[in-house]
């Protein structure tokens, strides 16, 4: 006798902790099959772009840390670029050189933390991610050398960075560059041939290459998918061309291949680290830029790889002292677009890994 | 590097393919006619030699006298970006075709701009708003609007 059914519809979120913060998902359900999902956003909405109107060039700094909170160093170069090119300023070698290595750091400590809450939701609770979050914590240790914070620096400013490095940081560098690889080592010896994680993410939420571009995601979704996209590579900024490291791409564009991508950035990361730390001159790390810029009328679009995948800020200026328009490319908030495509038809288990390996900060989706 | 392809030529390109659908062009940005977006949007996408098959970012911006939609535009095969503008007149409902069915990264992108700026896209699978609730009284982003 067969017997009747009929779907669910659940909402996850948007207080539970699958969800890496305040965002919800209305489910429908076929008993364990995804037959529809609604992404509903906006919790965490505080009007970012708004506030910009009303505030100088430099103070807009410090809304960028609080858009993605985990890479606030990624933020700030964005800003600080885009704020750069539309007023036209030129930023000294030697900041440049520390902003790099800045947001290098920064970029292993976002993937750690995309890395230990990918095994957090695969049901490995806290162990590995306690072996993520120390390294994230020594690296937020260097930041406080650098700029007194941990999470929202606003170590960037238009010009340059707001100090040199100090006496103290560059061993206490050295010695966590030495460190890092042996703690990515141990970190895929426990995951990479894990046979559970292994079959729990391998051919799970899938996008290939042509859907990816279609669906405009980026950063490791996007070279996961077999796209060779870094904007590292395709537009140098800052002094990315003078360092070499290569682009990890993933071959099927699922689970698996996002959290190995993430993993071989961090080792190319490090290279980049220890080649800036050879080349980095002497010399100012600011150039002479007023405090109340008044940036030429017109409008200006400069974007970074962040760790989350292109983040831009496109700039409008009437000649005053605020922004007359402040629109932030958040690479979170678009990578959420393809999420139908990635769930629908998949297990009820395998929603909370795919929707974990997107890498979203909710702080810069709702902005 | 990813060079801007030049605003002249996609203008010519644009012009060459819809009559009078491109307006003005500087060095980096052409701007177009709002009726013909949906048009220059598949022309862009397919044609050889502009081959822009990745939208990087769509926005709106509030100029008073009218809205500008803006879309940056990549080609990641031939790295060249171009900017595409086009200017909406009128405050009271203003609105667009819909680039959903040309590329579909649009989607949020496009409710987002629904939302925060006002200009409504026609065509949208699903032309609800993104951040803030439905029934939520006017558009924040906008320059007339007092919070």
């Amino acid at each position: 006798m067969a017997i009747k059914t009929e779907p669910v519809t659940i909402n996850l979120g948007p207080q539970h902790p699958s969800t890496h913060g305040v965002f919800r998902l209305r489910v429908t359900f076929d008993g364990e099959v995804v037959l529809d999902v609604e992404p509903v956003l906006g919790y965490l909405h505080r009007g970012s772009e708004k506030l910009a109107e009303s505030r100088t060039y430099v103070q807009i700094v410090t809304l960028t840390d609080r858009m993605d909170y985990i890479a606030s160093m990624s933020n700030n170069l964005a800003y600080v670029r885009a704020v750069e090119k539309l007023a036209d300023i030129e930023v000294p070698e030697r900041a440049q050189y520390i902003r790099v290595i800045s947001a290098e750091l920064q970029r292993i400590a976002s993937h750690m933390m995309a890395t230990g809450f990918l095994l957090n939701d695969l049901g490995a609770f806290a162990t590995p991610l306690m072996y993520c979050f120390r390294e994230r914590e020594r690296i937020l240790d260097l930041f406080e050398m650098l700029c007194g914070a941990r999470i929202t620096l606003s170590y960037m400013r238009p010009g340059g960075i707001y100090q040199d490095a100090p006496e103290d940081f560059w061993p206490a560098l050295d010695r966590i560059v030495e460190d890092l690889p042996k703690s990515i080592d141990e970190l895929e010896d426990l995951i990479t041939n894990n046979e559970i994680v292994l079959t729990r993410t391998r051919g799970v939420g899938t996008l290939n290459a042509e859907q990816a571009v279609d669906y405009s995601v980026s950063g490791p979704i996007l070279r996961a998918a077999g796209v060779e996209w870094d904007l590292r590579k395709a537009d140098p900024y800052e002094i990315y061309d003078r360092v070499e490291f290569d682009v990890p791409i993933g071959v099927d564009g699922d689970n698996f291949d996002r959290y190995i991508v993430r993993v071989q950035e961090m080792r190319e990361s490090v290279r980049i680290i220890e080649q800036c730390i050879e080349q980095i001159p002497d010399g100012p790390v600011r150039a002479e830029a007023p405090f109340f810029i008044r940036a030429p009328e017109g409008d200006a679009y400069a974007a970074v790889e962040g760790p989350k995948g292109e983040l831009g800020f496109y700039l409008v200026s009437d000649g005053g002292i605020s922004p007359y328009r402040c629109k932030v490319r958040a690479p979170s908030f678009i990578n959420l677009t393809p999420l139908r495509e990635m769930l629908i038809g998949g297990k009820m288990g395998d929603l909370i890994t795919t929707f974990g390996s997107v890498d979203i900060v909710l702080g810069e989706v709702d902005r | 590097m990813t060079w801007a392809h030049s605003g002249e030529a996609a203008a010519a390109s644009i012009n060459e393919m819809v009559p009078g659908a491109a307006v003005e062009y500087n060095e980096t940005d052409v701007w177009i006619l709002p009726e013909h977006i949906l048009a220059v949007a598949r022309h862009l996408k397919s044609a050889e030699g502009l081959d822009f098959s990745y939208l990087n970012a769509l926005s709106a911006v509030d100029y008073v006298e009218y809205f500008e939609v803006v879309y940056h535009l990549l080609s990641l095969r031939r790295n060249s970006s171009l900017v595409v503008k086009t200017k909406i007149a009128g405050r009271d409902a203003p609105a667009i075709s819909s680039v959903c069915s040309v590329w579909k990264g649009a989607d949020l992108q496009e409710r987002e701009v629904w939302d925060l700026m006002g200009v409504r896209f026609e065509g949208h699978p699903n032309m609800k708003r993104v951040m803030l609730w439905e029934g939520f009284d006017g558009h924040p982003l906008r320059k007339d609007f007092l919070g």
